[in-house]
């Protein structure tokens, strides 16, 4: 699976997940935690998420709110996991 | 001398930054007794003002009840000011664990434990019962002590979007491979006045094997035809695992809270709860309040009766003058002005023309969403609520907002 076609995953489910309504613009850096559209509690799903999609398993230590802080440093963890 | 003014520096500055912001909390003195007619010193040192009281959550207007003062007296006569003790050592009376059966009785639940405040309630009851092997989903909207009390849990904890229950099924899904899986409401969110679906939640649990936490702060004494709470209203009374709830809104306004629910449950609770093995439980005088406020409410529902006919006039009043209010039947009424300045102000020329009632904006309500949060009584008669609808028309007229639409008033005032 390319890179290109995580990110659009990624995005699709971030968008589903976390957009409160159609004016929350997210795209691939849009900054999640740091912003304030992804609480630190709802990293948990999208953590599960990625986990059971790309049937990875994400450490504690790796799932930090800065991995997590945009769609393109969550591919990049995705990638380092999936290999 | 450690506090150095290198380090008060630190606080004035962060003071400072709270003021520029305009998000600096300041108290107005009541000079009264709680209730419909309030009188106030605001801001401070200024002539006292009589004005009518929206913003209490004295929803059956029991705070200054005379049946209850007279309970109170005597439970402070038969029973003494205080306990000096937390409730495991020797701070447990006999009314402690009568009031414990009547509030079980009252909600319809197995068994019940008393808690300082529902906030400690809320603070204490996840880590009692859950481990790290163990999920918790939330309604993305429940209130501040609810999410500190997830955070003091090692149990991992995710949310679903505010009363979306396909959303909620995705979550059970995901963590279908969870021991215990706890979802967790408000019975009536406390800024928008809505009310949870209690009987889809119920469905839902049942079906994916999860437990039901519902906070009825917000709903105990008056929502359902009998009062009970939220369960009443959506028929599941008896399906809901853990109720927390308080004595500090309805149920009298004194202070106070609980965890009720199923029995082994409360047990962990009062093995395990930090805030009740480590504090004082609630004072005598409270508990034989909150037993009268029991009483009264059990032999008759007139007064969340007349809460529901003074919602209704309320309701009605305003959206004749044409305000933007949440829809919703709760007494929690909020009036939408979208801008934080407007509300602020808008707040502000209330209370000149005689009317108590505080602008909520971000960030204890979304962007975009100020508001003015009016909250109904039964303490309210039909000539309070007819003199707060002329101030609440008076001041929608100064701003020129009344049967404008939020997109015009957002035009005219900003987000």
């Amino acid at each position: 699976m390319n890179r290109d076609e995580i990110k659009d995953i990624v995005l699709k489910y971030v968008i589903a997940e976390y957009a409160e309504d159609e004016n929350d613009e997210i795209t691939f850096d849009t900054p999640l935690i740091s912003g304030g559209i992804v609480d630190s509690f709802s990293m948990v799903s999208l953590k599960r998420f990625l986990e059971n999609k790309y049937k990875i398993s994400i450490p504690d230590e790796k799932a930090s709110p800065e991995a997590f802080d945009s769609v393109n440093k969550i591919t990049d963890l995705v990638i380092e996991f999936v290999g | 001398m450690s506090y150095s003014d290198k380090n008060r520096a630190i606080y004035q500055a962060q003071l400072k930054e709270l003021q520029d912001k305009g998000l600096f909390k300041q108290e107005r003195y009541i000079h009264s007794s709680q209730a419909a007619d309030i009188e106030v010193e605001f801001p401070a040192g200024s002539p006292i003002k009589k004005v009518i009281n929206m913003c209490a959550n004295n929803y059956l207007g029991l705070s200054s009840h005379p049946e209850i003062l007279k309970a109170a007296h005597e439970g402070l006569d038969s029973r003494g000011y205080g306990m000096s003790s937390v409730r495991f050592i020797c701070g447990t009376q006999d009314i402690h664990r009568e009031l414990e059966k009547k509030v079980t009785e009252f909600l319809g639940t197995e068994d019940t434990i008393l808690f300082p405040s529902c906030m400690d309630a809320n603070a204490g009851v996840f880590e009692a019962i859950l481990t790290d092997k163990d999920v918790m989903i939330s309604d993305r909207l429940v209130h501040a002590s609810i999410i500190d009390g997830m955070r003091l849990c090692s149990a991992i904890h995710d949310t679903f979007k505010h009363s979306n229950m396909e959303h909620l099924e995705e979550k059970l899904q995901l963590h279908a491979d969870k021991r215990l899986k706890v979802v967790i409401t408000d019975g009536v969110f406390s800024m928008d006045g809505d009310t949870a679906l209690l009987d889809e939640m119920v469905a839902l649990c049942e079906k994916y094997d999860a437990l039901l936490f519902v906070d009825e702060s917000h709903s105990s004494g008056f929502i359902g035809k009998t009062g009970r709470g939220t369960h009443e209203k959506c028929g599941v009374v008896g399906k809901i695992d853990l109720i927390t709830t308080t004595f500090g809104k309805g149920l009298g306004g004194a202070s106070g809270g609980c965890v009720s629910g199923r029995k082994e449950l409360v047990e962990m609770c009062r093995q395990k709860a930090r805030p009740y093995l480590f504090s004082n439980t609630i004072a005598p005088v409270v508990v034989s309040g909150v037993l009268k406020v029991l009483e009264i409410l059990s032999k008759s529902t007139d007064r969340r009766d007349k809460l529901e006919k003074n919602t209704a006039f309320w309701r009605k009043g305003l959206t004749e003058a044409g305000f933007i209010l949440k829809e919703g039947d709760t007494p929690i009424v909020p009036v939408m002005l979208f801008n934080a300045s407007l509300a602020q102000n808008f707040s502000k020329d209330l209370f000149q023309e005689g009317v108590y009632a505080i602008g909520f904006f971000f960030p204890v309500v979304p962007n975009s969403q100020a508001r003015i949060r009016t909250q109904v009584s039964a303490g309210h008669e039909i000539h309070h609520l007819e003199k707060a609808l002329e101030g609440f028309i008076k001041v929608g007229k100064k701003y020129e907002i009344l049967g404008k639409t939020k997109q015009e008033i957002i035009d005219r005032y900003g987000m």
